[in-house]
């Protein structure tokens, strides 16, 4: 009983204090689950880790609760059941602010600010965490750079971008206060399909350069196979099984089997389809 | 004696009244600044008000103003001086559009902009202040335009109870059927709407954002 407590005792003071060991989870999702007020339950029993510096992507059709999972990390969302535990402190626990400014958060729809030039969008947390102004200014040079933006980009305003500029502006004002944790929802699914090519190779490259944990939401397996470290897959709320992206195909689960057969044909010309 | 002849004649009255009815609207329509803009974000962000405040502030609207007028003349501190009176009938009056444009304006907002920024870290006052407000701007400042127009026009019936403005000179020739008099207060007041209308056109333009 004593020997529990301080146990306990001090795995709670030592989360405190430091990060948790290189391997260990950087996110950890026990027993989470989450309904709407209206009683509809979206997630039940998810358990999950995302280890140190791998991109874990939620794979999954829509309403399967990928973006619901996501949410609850940086306390969009508060799981009604379970706990969510970000560098080993459950997330009820910390001031969620302060949460959400060391997490980047990526989402389809980019949301820019509008009145906003591009450099005020990516120096907003900067800016409200009080850094001088040319630091601010040095930063936002240095992320156009890392997202393959021309500096001249930096006095314009969203509006007069194109999309692929737009999501590239999004994801580096979510790296500006230099977070170790990334959540992306869907940030490359509104792009046409060379730009989100184009999009994908540089994230695994600007990925290998800065190591950042990463929890990738996708719909579409192409990209889970060539982003994921691991692919989770979810379906209905629940979570079906984490694998490697090499393993995915092997899977003799049956969701995982039927994605990789829809994959197999989808990636098959017509001609080959054996019409009849 | 043509109408521009009479005001020219009377030009210290008409400028005396015209002031008169500038501070009557100006008073109140930044009385109802300060609390409909409040009061529009608390319905905007907890829907739980939204309607018993837009509701009241409809159901102010459907009140004829001549009646509030003087049921407001019976309560003590106010009918002391008429012009008081006045001019909370008419900030009264200028709420509505004040509210319902900074619920609506504040609503309009992307909602993928407002998520952006909660999931940035930013404070519930740093998202109103430096996202929602700004975005919702030019709605608000429709609204307030609204109220400013309105409010000229219905300040022409606060001369009813003696609180000034240039409906004295449309009372005055109501009563000795002179149309001259009715003109030199009703001209100046639809200048007066129309450059209010005109200029927070202007600025609401200018405004909206891209």
């Amino acid at each position: 009983m004593l020997g529990e407590h301080d146990l306990t005792n001090s795995t709670n003071r030592a989360s405190n204090m430091e990060p948790p060991a290189a391997d260990g989870a950087v996110i950890e999702l026990r027993d989470v689950a989450y309904t709407l007020p209206n009683h509809q339950r979206l997630l039940s029993g998810l358990n999950l880790q995302v280890k140190r510096g791998e991109t874990l992507v939620l794979l999954g059709r829509s309403g399967s609760g990928k973006t619901t999972t996501l949410k609850l990390i940086n306390r969009l969302l508060i799981p009604s059941g379970g706990e969510v535990r970000v560098n080993g402190v459950c997330t009820s626990e910390v001031d969620v602010i302060q949460l959400r400014r060391s997490i980047g958060y990526v989402i389809q729809e980019v949301g820019l600010f509008p009145h906003f030039t591009v450099e005020r969008n990516i120096g907003l947390v900067p800016r409200i965490d009080g850094w001088p102004t040319d630091r601010i200014h040095g930063r936002v040079e240095e992320l156009l750079q890392m997202v393959g933006l021309e500096s001249k980009l930096a006095p314009r305003y969203p509006h007069q971008l194109s999309g692929g500029q737009r999501q590239r502006v999004g994801v580096a004002r979510a790296l500006a206060a230099d977070p170790a944790l990334l959540l992306m929802d869907e940030p490359f699914g509104a792009l046409d399909a060379l730009t989100r090519d184009q999009l994908q190779r540089e994230f695994l490259a600007l990925q290998q350069r800065l190591n950042k944990t990463v929890v990738f939401v996708t719909h579409d397996l192409r990209e889970a196979l060539r982003l994921g470290s691991r692919i989770a897959l979810m379906e209905a709320g629940r979570l079906i099984t984490v694998l490697p992206p090499d393993d995915f195909l092997r899977s003799t689960d049956p969701l995982a089997a039927a994605y990789a057969q829809a994959f197999g044909e989808g990636s098959a010309p017509a001609a080959n389809r054996g019409m009849s | 004696m043509n109408i521009f002849h009479f005001i020219l004649q009377n030009h210290e009255q008409v400028l005396e009244l015209t002031l008169e009815h500038l501070w009557l609207v100006g008073v109140s329509t930044l009385l109802a600044v300060l609390i409909g803009i409040p009061l529009g974000i608390v319905s905007a962000h907890w829907p739980v008000w939204n309607k018993p405040v837009l509701g009241a502030a409809n159901i102010i609207q459907t009140i004829p103003s001549l009646a509030l007028f003087g049921f407001l003349l019976p309560v003590p501190w106010l009918g002391d001086r008429a012009d008081r009176l006045a001019i909370l009938a008419l900030t009264l009056y200028a709420l509505l559009p004040v509210i319902r444009n900074t619920y609506t304006g504040i609503r309009g907002v992307d909602p993928a902009v407002v998520e952006a920024g909660r999931g940035m870290g930013l404070t519930g006052s740093q998202l109103l202040l430096q996202v929602e407000l700004p975005l919702s701007l030019s709605v608000i400042l429709s609204g307030v335009r609204v109220a400013v127009v309105v409010s000229v026009g219905l300040a022409t019936i606060a001369a009813a109870i003696g609180a000034g403005g240039l409906g004295e000179f449309i009372f005055r020739g109501l009563a000795m059927v002179n149309n001259q008099l009715i003109l030199a207060g009703a001209i100046p007041a639809a200048i007066l709407a129309l450059s209010a209308d005109f200029g927070l056109g202007w600025i609401e333009r200018r405004l909206r954002p891209r």
